[in-house]
């Protein structure tokens, strides 16, 4: 993730593949993102081993934590053109709907960017934009 | 109730989630409204490739897990608990190569809602982050049968 190569490559080019391919943890929950203008949209595939709750079926809400605590440090990283992944401090989840077994996305949003940390919000929702299955928030400590 | 019912159950419950599955969780230990958890270390959930430390999100994961399923050590009957909130507070990394344990407890049951606290940590006992959880009940009526029995299966 901090390859300067291939984070520059990330920069130019909006190809976000090659750097989550150098993230295990990515790979695992199957976490993509593409950049439209200058947002970002994070986006992870329906995927079988990703469920919890087998009776409705649902993602497990941990993956969903890690899905938007993934796309938050990504999108922290991106808009502060820093080579370093910034390290979270904390994250606080609230669960509004079940993730059901479909593809989900993420938006995230710097609410307050200091010397030292910084808060994002983040935003996960399925079918429709305005109905969010979770949303979130979470400092990170900006190292230089 | 006993600590060996209450593992049996919570194994049945983890077998169902393919996450927790995926990711190699374990029972370590079970009592009244306690449970210990543990998450095996494994390159596939590395988040920092450079240092090999593994990702926050396998940590949520193990302390979602953790805290939800402590939740059957605590109630008598089966039932299912969607979250609805957690706050995850991270004091340091994981040590690479060392697995994770979780260790959680029921500390306020009502009748729609419990509250739940959870503390990872690695050999050596230093904890890595704090958690704390809300969880929503449902009701027994509104789990399906089937799944009740099978968590509960075979016991009396």
């Amino acid at each position: 993730m901090t390859d300067p190569e291939i984070l520059g490559y990330t920069r130019e080019t909006g190809d976000f593949s090659r750097m989550l391919e150098s993230v295990p943890y990515a790979r695992f929950i199957g976490l993509e993102c593409e950049r439209f203008g200058d947002d970002l949209i994070f986006r992870l595939p329906k995927k079988e081993e990703n469920l919890g709750n087998p009776v409705l079926p649902a993602i497990h809400g941990g993956v969903i934590g890690g899905f938007m605590e993934m796309s938050a440090a990504i999108y922290l990283m991106m808009s502060q053109e820093s080579l370093r992944m910034p390290r979270i401090v904390d994250f606080s989840l609230d669960y509004l709907r079940a993730g059901l077994d479909r593809e989900t996305y993420a938006e995230c949003r710097l609410t307050r960017q200091g010397n030292r940390v910084a808060n994002v919000m983040i935003t996960a929702w399925q079918k429709s934009r305005s109905q969010p299955i979770a949303t979130a928030r979470a400092h990170f400590l900006l190292e230089d | 109730m006993t600590d060996d019912i209450r593992m049996n159950r919570v194994r049945r419950f983890l077998d169902t989630l393919n996450q927790a599955r995926e990711l190699g969780l374990t029972v370590e230990a079970a009592g009244e409204g306690t449970l210990t958890m543990r998450l095996p270390y494994s390159d596939r959930i590395i988040g920092n490739p450079d240092t090999g430390v593994i990702h926050g999100g396998a940590i949520t994961t193990l302390m979602d897990t953790t805290s939800g399923s402590v939740i059957i050590c605590a109630l008598d009957d089966f039932e299912l608990c969607p979250t609805l909130d957690l706050r995850v507070d991270y004091m340091r990394s994981a040590e690479p190569h060392k697995p994770v344990f979780a260790r959680a407890e029921t500390y306020k049951i009502t009748r729609n809602i419990i509250f739940t606290r959870c503390e990872a940590y690695q050999e050596g006992g230093e904890t890595i982050a704090n958690c704390v959880g809300t969880f929503m009940r449902i009701g027994k009526d509104a789990t399906p049968k089937s799944y009740s029995e099978l968590i509960t299966g075979g016991e009396q």
